[in-house]
C-alpha cells in the first residue's frame, strides 16, 4: 500500500494505492486521522482509483475518519471507486453514508 | 489424501500473507467454475475469516498457526447432495466470542463489525466450533445451476 498526499488551497487529496487489508488499514486510519483530527484541514478527499482491494478493517478506517470528519465538522470525499470497493461499500450498506464522486475534478467542484 | 482436497495451505498468522491467500483463493474460485462475481465473494469471505483469527483468535501476534483446507463437493452437506467448495479454516487461538458471532445491526454508522457479515453474505454455510484447543470455520458455497465443475 502506498499513501502519498497532495494539497490545493484547504483541501488535502490522499491517493491510496495497493489492497487495503489488515497489514495497511492501520497506516490508511492513521494518516486520515492526522489529517482530520491534528492538522484539522477542512476537505480530505480520498483518492481511490488505484484501491484493487478492501476489507472490512479498510472500511472501518473509512467510516471511523467519516466521523472524525463530522466531529470537527470538515468532510471527507472519496473518488474513483472501482467495482470491487463499490460492492463492499454497498454489501456494508455504507455508499449513501459517504460523498462518492466519480473522478477528482468533481470531487474538488462539490 | 481425501480425493475431494483442492487446496491445503498452512501459514502464519501474519497479516502480510492476506494478499497470498486472496491470491489462490481468487484461482482456485475461478478454476472451480465460480462466477466472477462469485470468486470475489468467497474470496473476500476466506480473507475475512483469516483476518479475524489474527485480530481475535491471536490478538494480532504473528507467529501461531492458521490452516486452510479447500474441499471439492458435490458431496453430502447435511441431508442434501451439494456441488461447489467446502472451505475449513481451523486455529489453536482464543476460541470466538459467542455474542461477537450474531454480528451487528448495520443501521448503525460505526467501525468494526463488517468481517462477519460479508461472510454470512458471501457463503451458504457458516458454522463455527471449537474442541481440543482447535477452533474451525466451516464455509461452503454452492455452484449456482448455471455454472458447472471444470474437469481437472
Amino acid at each position: 500500500m502506498q499513501i502519498s498526499v497532495k494539497r490545493i488551497d484547504k483541501t488535502a487529496i490522499l491517493e491510496l494505492k495497493g489492497s487495503i487489508d489488515l497489514s495497511s488499514s492501520p497506516a490508511v486510519r492513521k494518516i486520515l486521522l492526522h489529517e482530520l483530527r491534528e492538522s484539522r484541514t477542512p476537505r480530505v478527499i480520498l483518492n481511490l482509483e488505484k484501491v484493487k482491494y478492501i476489507d472490512s478493517s479498510g472500511v472501518a478506517s473509512l467510516v471511523e475518519g467519516l466521523r472524525a470528519s463530522r466531529d470537527i465538522g470538515s468532510r471527507l470525499l472519496l473518488f474513483g471507486l472501482s467495482p470491487i470497493v463499490r460492492e463492499v461499500l454497498q454489501l456494508s450498506r455504507l455508499l449513501k453514508i459517504f460523498e462518492i464522486y466519480e473522478n477528482e475534478q468533481q470531487a474538488l467542484s462539490a | 489424501m481425501n480425493i475431494d482436497l483442492l487446496l491445503k495451505l498452512e501459514f502464519p498468522s501474519n497479516p502480510e500473507l492476506l494478499c497470498a491467500v486472496r491470491g489462490a483463493m481468487e484461482r482456485l474460485t475461478e478454476r472451480m467454475g465460480f462466477s466472477e462475481s462469485e470468486c470475489r465473494s468467497v474470496t473476500r469471505a476466506v480473507d475475512e475469516a483469516v483476518t479475524n483469527i489474527i485480530r481475535h483468535a491471536y490478538r494480532g501476534q504473528p507467529n501461531h498457526p492458521i490452516v486452510l483446507t479447500c474441499y471439492r463437493l458435490p458431496k453430502a452437506v447435511g441431508s442434501e447432495l451439494a456441488q461447489g467448495m467446502e472451505i475449513v479454516l481451523e486455529d489453536q487461538g482464543d476460541p470466538p466470542d459467542p455474542g461477537r458471532l450474531r454480528g451487528r445491526s448495520l443501521d448503525e454508522i460505526k467501525p468494526g463489525g463488517l468481517g462477519l457479515h460479508y461472510i454470512r453474505e458471501s457463503m451458504d454455510v457458516v458454522e463455527f466450533s471449537s474442541s481440543g484447543g482447535t477452533n474451525q470455520l466451516r464455509l461452503v458455497r454452492c455452484l449456482r445451476p448455471e455454472n458447472t465443475i471444470r474437469d481437472s
